[in-house]
């Protein structure tokens, strides 16, 4: 029988918070590539291609994370394919990243006066650098403390990935709970390892806020 | 041989999965009300300032928000018995419900509360309202009038955020669906049927909740 120590449950907890770290970091990046796909989608002039991102958004806003990733989990393995705990995990949170960063920076173009895109059509710019000349580095500007923001959810997010399986804090602390029979503790501890991620990015995402002025929409 | 889709599990056994709906609605109709009302006393006291309780409120606020769900759920659920509070899954799951709405609900009812315009207060103060009555009387309504969309997504997102309570065998709806699921085979199905009720549970406590926000607080002023 294995004694766990006080360490030796620190240890386990951290090791989990460091695939925590580093599923909310792939999430975040590959999130923040897919609602780039999605803003640009909802800007269109193309009223399908607006369309279907929109009920892209509905659809990962709307559905529980933990259906998502059950579906994804499951739909592969219907299609013949064996797919692992955190490729699964990181799938499925870069798409719902995807959909709420999409949402948070459509927010941040559509919060510019009409005039910005007036302005830029009549210096005779095509749609493409309209936005990238005038419109995104203003909105750029806006977007980064709702941004900051959403990472805090995007990190209390990769929790319900311990349900499929994937071995992150949470999980480790499920497993070491069982082992030791001190569930107050270990949970307590795996609290505090999300509180000393997130308590961080929520304090910058708030004094950003003041800073820019820019009131993001509460969530 | 291509995967053929069967629904047949999800005809064949409505009755469960009528029931695990049911016990969503009720997790999120106990953990929405006692949440909420737990919102409009937390706003109060980071309004006030009350010292004391302001930092007791606070220090909630900020520990809840900062902290996923799923690991409150576990605090309460496995963490509690130890210190001689012994829950049951449903108890679990509404007390981890209204904790979190509570937390998210007191910022935004604050925040509510701070947009008032001054000539509220003044006009208050002109009646001779004590505290308590300009709070109750004059300011409330309209401070939850103007935060009410925010209120109702947030309650939808624990509605959501609930299917993790299938980990506690709550019997709601993602556990009748994993419970079908491991007697049928037909996964992906039943998680399509599950994920379209959530959508539209969804839209149903948005309607809802819009009605009960005309009926009941529409007739604050400003």
């Amino acid at each position: 029988m294995i004694r766990f120590t006080f360490p030796d449950i620190v240890r386990g907890l951290v090791s989990g918070l460091f695939w925590t770290v580093g599923l909310s970091l792939i999430a975040f990046l590959g999130g923040g590539l897919a609602g780039f796909a999605i803003l640009m989608a909802r800007l269109s002039r193309n009223r399908i291609v607006s369309r279907a991102a929109s009920l892209y958004i509905e659809f990962f806003q709307g559905a529980p994370l933990l259906m998502q990733l059950f579906l994804v989990f499951f739909g592969f393995s219907l299609l013949g394919f064996n797919i692992s705990p955190l490729a699964t995990a990181a799938s499925v949170l870069t798409l719902y990243a995807g959909a709420y960063l999409g949402e948070i920076w459509r927010g941040s173009v559509e919060s510019l006066p009409r005039g910005q895109w007036e302005a830029a059509e009549s210096l005779a710019l095509g749609r493409w650098a309209q936005l990238r000349l005038v419109i995104l580095p203003q909105a750029l500007r806006i977007s980064i403390p709702p941004t900051v923001g959403f990472s805090v959810q995007l990190v209390k997010g990769t929790a319900v990935t311990s349900i499929i399986g994937f071995l992150e804090i949470t999980k480790a602390g499920t497993m070491i709970a069982n082992a030791t029979y001190r569930p107050l503790m270990v949970y307590g501890l795996a609290a505090l390892g999300y509180f000393l991620l997130c308590f961080p990015l929520s304090l910058a995402a708030r004094r950003l806020e003041r800073r820019f002025h820019a009131p993001a929409d509460k969530r | 041989m291509p995967y053929q889709f069967s629904f047949e599990p999800i005809y064949d056994n409505w009755g469960i999965l009528a029931e695990g709906v049911l016990t969503t609605l009720g997790l999120t109709l106990a953990g929405g009300a006692l949440g909420l009302g737990l919102g409009v006393l937390g706003a109060v006291v980071r309004f006030r300032r009350t010292p004391v309780q302001y930092q007791i409120v606070t220090a909630y606020v900020e520990m809840v928000r900062n902290t996923p769900f799923l690991i409150q759920l576990y605090f309460i659920f496995f963490g509690l018995p130890s210190l001689g509070l012994r829950l049951a899954g449903w108890q679990a799951s509404i007390l981890a419900m209204a904790l979190n709405l509570g937390a998210y609900s007191t910022e935004i009812i604050r925040a509510g509360l701070e947009s008032l315009p001054r000539g509220l207060f003044e006009a208050a103060a002109a009646l001779s309202l004590t505290p308590r009555q300009t709070l109750r009387l004059v300011l409330l309504k309209p401070a939850l009038k103007n935060v009410w969309p925010s209120l109702c997504s947030q309650v939808i997102i624990v509605m959501l955020g609930s299917s993790v309570c299938s980990q506690l065998a709550v019997v709601e709806l993602t556990s009748a669906a994993s419970l079908l699921q491991a007697r049928t085979f037909r996964a992906f199905e039943l998680y399509l049927f599950a994920t379209a009720v959530y959508l539209l549970l969804a839209v149903l406590i948005r309607f809802l909740l819009r009605r009960v926000g005309r009926r009941f607080i529409a007739r604050g002023r400003p």
